[in-house]
C-alpha cells in the first residue's frame, strides 16, 4: 500500500455511513475550483469514482471529499482510514461554477438561493464558502430524510445570510421536502430569487427544476451520471440536454437544469445495479469465475 | 521446406478461445523463427523497409535471426521502434512491409510482424533491456500522453539526453494499447507493461494522473515547470454517436466505454469491481478494429454478437487477420446493413434494431463505392446490447486551454510534416491528435519525427 501517494490526511464521519476525507493531491489542490469533481480509485482492483470536490486547502495541497457509503465501492473505500493512501486521484475535472466567472457586477445584483439536498450539500459548501469569501449574499436550503442526515450544516451556516433545514419527518427543521421550502420562501415569505443551484439527488433536482420552471427562476443542477474515464473519452456519462446529447464530464457537471431530460439520466443511473449486485455475490463467494462460452451464461 | 510457403504460427483454438481471454496467437519458437527467416532474399533494396513508417532495417535483424542472433536482432529493431513486441502484434503487416516483400510476388511473403514479435518477446523472456541513453543533457521535455506517440517521442529524446517527463490522465500509460486493443491481441502485464517498463529504463519519467488542460495547462508547464518544449500526443479518444433514434437507451456503448471496462478497469474478472453488462444478444455498429475488438470481447463475455457494417466486406478497414479471427470464432457478420433506429423496451433497455440493406453505388471521396439504401428493406434484429463503433475524434481539452494552438475543423490540431512542429512556438505535436483515429505504427512513427524536431529546435535555440 505504502507506494499509494494520494494519503488520507483527515477523516471524519458527518452521519451515519457519510464521510469525509482530506486528500493529498498537490496538482490537484493547486488548480481546483468549486463545481468540479475528482476521479478516486482506491487500489489496483477499485473502479474510478467521481466526487465532487468539497473543499480545497491550497497551502495544504489537500482536497476534501465527501461521500456516502452505499454501493460496493464506496463501502470499501469508507474502510480507509488516516494515513492511509489512495492508489489514484486525479482532476479537477469539468468546468467550474459559473459563478466563478461571472462578473462582480452580476453576481452582486443576483438573487441566490442553494439548494443542497443529502450529501448534496458537500459540492454546494464550496460554492457558498466562495460566494461568502468574495463577499456575496446568498441563502440555502439543505434537506434531507431526517436530522442525522444533515450535513455540514455549521459550515455552511458560517457563509450564507439564511440558512432553512428541512427533514421529511420533520425531526430537525421544516417539515417537509426542499419543494416545500422553496414555495414557503417564495409565495409566503416574499423571497425573491432569480437564480437556484440545486444539488442532491437526481429526483429532487428534477421536482426543483419542475416547481422553479413554474416559478420562472433558472436553475443550475450539478449532474453526476455513471462516468468511467471524466476525459470525454467514453461517453457514459452523456445526457440529453436540450436536444443536445453532452457528455458531463467535460461538458458539465453542471447544466441548466431546466433543458435536462432527468427520467433519462435516472433510468441510465440504474444502468449497472443488477450487475454491481453479481459482482459483489461472485466476490463474497469467493471464487474466480471466467465466462466459458454460452452455456454459462447467466440471467440479467 | 517449401520457400514459398510461410512457416504457420500456432494460435489457441477458435473453439476454445472464444470463452477466454488468452492471446489468440502464440507466436513462433526459435526453429520456426529462424526458419522463416531463411524465406528472406536479403535484397539489396529492400521494399518492406519503404513500406514501414519508422523504417526499421527489417533484412538486417531478419539475418540475425537466421542465424541465431536474437539479442542483435533486438537491439536493431530497438534503433527504431521501441514497441517492437507492440507492433508485432498489431501492425497491419498485410499493407505495409509484408505487403512489399518480393517474395510476396510468386509465394506468401515472409512473416515480418511475427518476427519481430518473436524477437521482442524472446528478449523480454530474456531480460535484453534497450542499450542505455548516453550522457543527460538536463533540458526538460514534457510529453502529454503515453501512448504510441507519446512513449515514443519521449524513449527517442530520453535516448539523445533530454530530461523527459510523460502526463497521462488515466491511471495506466499506454494509451489505446491499454484501454482499447484487448488482452487477447496484446496481453497488457507481459508485453505492454514489459515494453513501457523498456521506456522508462531509459530515464523517462511518467507521472499519471494528470490531465492537460486542467490539472496543469501547457503554458504553466512551459512557464512554472521549466520544461523547454512540449509534446502532444493525446490521441483521438472523443467516440462517435450516429444520432440515431434511442442511443441513449440503457445498454447502448461507446466501443471506448465498452473496451475500457473490459480492457484498463478489467472488469471481465470478478475480482476486479468495475461492472460490465455482457449482453446476451450484442450487435457492434462499424468495421474497423475497433469494432472487431468490441465483438470479440462480448462473444467471450458469452454472447451472440453481430457486425452491423454498410459497405461490403471488402471495405472493412480492421486488419485482415482481426476479421478472419472473428470469424472463426463465431462473429456474426451483416455487411451492406446500416442501422436506423434502436428500438427500446418500455424501462429504457434497448430491444432491438432496425436497420436497412444497403447497396453499393458510384465511388465516392475515398475511392470507396458509396453505400445507399435498398428503399423497402427496412428489418429488426432482436438484441439487448449495442456497441458503437463509429470512430474518434480529438479531444478538444488541450487546444481549447493551450494558446496559439491551431486546429483544424475535426479538432485535429495542426502540425508541420517535417519537425513536428505546431502553430505554437516550442510545442509540438502527432500521433492520432494530428491525423484522426490512425494507427499505433503511424503514431510511433509521428513520435519519432517530432523528437528530432525538438531536438533541432533545442539546439538551435
Ligand atoms: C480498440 C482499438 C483497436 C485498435 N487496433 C489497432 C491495431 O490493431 N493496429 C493499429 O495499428 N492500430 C490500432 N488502433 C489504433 C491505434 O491504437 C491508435 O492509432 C494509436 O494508439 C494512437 O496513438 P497515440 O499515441 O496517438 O494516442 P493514444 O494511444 O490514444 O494515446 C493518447 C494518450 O494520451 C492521453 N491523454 C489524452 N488527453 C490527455 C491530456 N489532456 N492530458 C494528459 N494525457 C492525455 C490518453 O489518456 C492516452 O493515454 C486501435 C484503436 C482502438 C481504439
Ligand atoms: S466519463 Fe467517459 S466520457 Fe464522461
Amino acid at each position: 500500500m505504502s507506494e499509494y501517494i494520494y494519503t488520507i490526511t483527515k477523516k471524519e464521519s458527518l452521519a451515519d455511513s457519510i464521510f469525509l476525507m482530506d486528500i493529498k493531491a498537490p496538482r490537484v489542490a493547486r488548480n481546483c475550483y468549486p463545481g468540479q469533481f475528482v476521479i478516486v480509485k482506491m487500489d489496483e482492483k477499485g473502479e474510478r469514482i467521481p466526487l465532487t470536490i468539497c473543499d480545497y486547502d491550497r497551502e495544504n495541497e489537500t482536497v476534501t471529499i465527501v461521500f456516502q457509503a452505499i454501493g460496493t465501492s464506496t463501502k470499501r473505500m469508507a474502510e480507509f482510514n488516516e494515513g492511509e493512501a489512495f492508489r489514484d486521484f486525479t482532476g479537477p475535472l469539468g468546468h467550474r461554477s459559473e459563478l466563478i466567472d461571472m462578473p462582480s457586477e452580476e453576481l452582486e445584483k443576483r438573487k441566490i438561493l442553494f439548494v443542497a439536498g443529502g450529501v448534496g450539500a458537500a459540492p454546494v459548501y464550496p460554492q457558498v464558502k466562495w460566494m461568502k469569501d468574495h463577499g456575496y449574499d446568498v441563502d440555502c436550503i439543505i434537506g434531507a430524510r431526517n436530522k442525522e442526515l444533515i450535513i455540514l450544516e455549521d459550515r455552511i451556516k458560517q457563509c450564507v445570510s439564511n440558512l432553512y433545514i428541512t427533514t421529511d419527518d420533520g425531526s430537525y427543521g421544516m417539515k417537509g421536502n426542499v419543494n416545500d421550502c422553496i414555495k414557503e420562501l417564495v409565495n409566503n415569505q416574499g423571497k425573491e430569487y432569480d437564480l437556484v443551484i440545486a444539488i442532491g439527488p437526481m429526483i429532487m433536482m428534477k421536482f426543483v427544476c419542475i416547481l422553479t420552471k413554474e416559478l420562472g427562476i433558472k436553475t443550475i443542477v450539478s449532474m453526476n451520471p455513471i462516468m468511467v474515464d471524466g476525459t470525454g473519452m467514453c461517453g457514459a456519462c452523456r445526457l440529453t440536454v436540450g436536444n443536445e446529447i453532452k457528455f458531463a464530464c467535460v461538458d458539465g457537471p453542471e447544466f441548466d437544469g431546466h433543458l435536462v431530460n432527468f427520467d433519462e439520466a435516472m433510468k441510465r443511473a440504474q444502468m449497472y445495479r443488477s450487475e454491481e449486485g453479481k459482482k459483489q455475490l461472485k466476490a463474497m463467494e469467493g471464487h474466480t469465475h471466467h465466462h466459458s462460452g454460452c452455456e454459462c451464461h447467466e440471467e440479467k | 521446406m517449401d520457400v514459398l510457403k510461410r512457416v504457420p504460427v500456432k494460435e489457441q483454438d477458435p473453439k476454445v478461445r472464444a470463452g477466454n481471454f488468452d492471446e489468440v496467437c502464440l507466436g513462433y519458437d526459435l526453429e520456426e523463427a529462424k526458419d522463416e527467416a531463411s524465406r528472406c532474399i536479403q535484397c539489396k533494396n529492400p521494399k518492406c523497409v519503404d513500406g514501414c513508417p519508422v523504417a526499421i532495417d527489417i533484412p538486417g535483424f531478419i539475418r540475425e535471426v537466421e542465424q541465431g542472433n536474437i539479442e542483435e536482432a533486438f537491439h536493431i529493431i530497438n534503433k527504431y521502434s521501441a514497441l517492437p513486441a507492440v507492433c508485432g502484434r498489431v501492425c497491419p503487416q498485410e499493407i505495409q512491409c509484408e505487403a512489399r516483400c518480393i517474395r510476396g510476388i510468386k509465394g506468401e511473403p515472409i512473416s515480418i510482424g511475427k518476427l519481430e514479435r518473436f524477437v521482442a518477446d524472446w528478449a523480454r523472456e530474456n531480460k535484453i533491456k534497450p542499450e542505455a541513453p548516453m550522457e543527460k543533457n538536463g533540458r526538460k521535455v514534457a510529453v502529454i500522453g503515453a501512448g504510441p506517440a507519446g512513449l515514443t517521442c519521449a524513449g527517442d529524446l530520453a535516448k539523445m539526453g533530454y530530461d523527459v517527463t510523460i502526463f497521462e490522465a488515466l491511471h495506466e500509460p499506454g494509451g489505446v494499447l491499454v484501454y482499447g486493443i484487448p488482452e487477447f491481441r496484446l496481453p497488457k502485464d507481459s508485453v505492454v507493461k514489459a515494453e513501457i517498463d523498456n521506456v522508462k529504463s531509459l530515464g523517462v519519467k511518467i507521472e499519471t494522473n494528470v490531465i492537460i488542460g486542467k490539472s496543469i495547462t501547457i503554458d504553466e508547464l512551459m512557464e512554472e515547470e521549466g520544461f523547454e518544449a512540449v509534446f502532444i500526443g493525446s490521441g483521438a479518444g472523443l467516440p462517435k454517436f450516429m444520432g440515431i433514434p434511442g442511443e441513449n437507451a440503457n445498454g447502448v456503448f461507446s466501443a471506448n466505454e465498452y473496451l475500457t471496462r473490459s480492457n484498463l478497469m478489467k472488469a471481465f474478472d470478478e475480482n476486479y469491481d468495475t461492472p460490465i453488462i455482457a449482453g446476451k444478444k450484442v450487435a457492434v455498429v462499424g468495421g474497423g478494429n475497433v469494432a472487431m475488438d468490441a465483438a470479440r470481447t462480448a462473444l467471450r463475455l458469452g454472447a451472440k454478437v453481430y457486425i452491423i457494417y454498410r459497405r461490403s466486406e471488402a471495405e472493412l478497414p480492421a486488419r485482415v487477420e482481426e476479421v478472419h479471427h472473428a470469424k472463426e470464432e463465431g462473429v456474426i457478420f451483416k455487411l451492406l446493413t446500416n442501422p436506423k433506429e434502436i428500438l427500446v423496451d418500455e424501462n429504457g433497455w434497448v430491444s432491438g434494431m432496425r436497420c436497412v440493406e444497403m447497396e453499393l453505388g458510384e465511388p465516392d471521396e475515398s475511392g470507396r463505392r458509396r453505400p445507399v439504401e435498398k428503399e423497402g428493406s427496412d428489418f429488426n434484429i432482436e438484441l439487448d446490447t449495442v456497441i458503437m463503433a463509429l470512430g474518434t475524434s480529438p479531444n478538444p481539452l488541450i487546444s481549447s486551454t493551450t494558446k496559439g494552438l491551431k486546429t483544424n475543423n475535426h479538432r485535429c490540431i495542426y502540425a508541420d510534416k517535417e519537425t513536428g512542429m505546431t502553430s505554437r512556438e516550442g510545442v509540438f505535436a502527432g500521433g492520432d491528435a494530428v491525423t484522426g483515429a490512425a494507427t499505433v505504427i503511424l503514431a510511433m512513427g509521428a513520435g519519432k519525427t517530432a523528437a528530432k524536431g525538438i531536438d533541432d529546435y533545442l539546439r538551435s535555440k
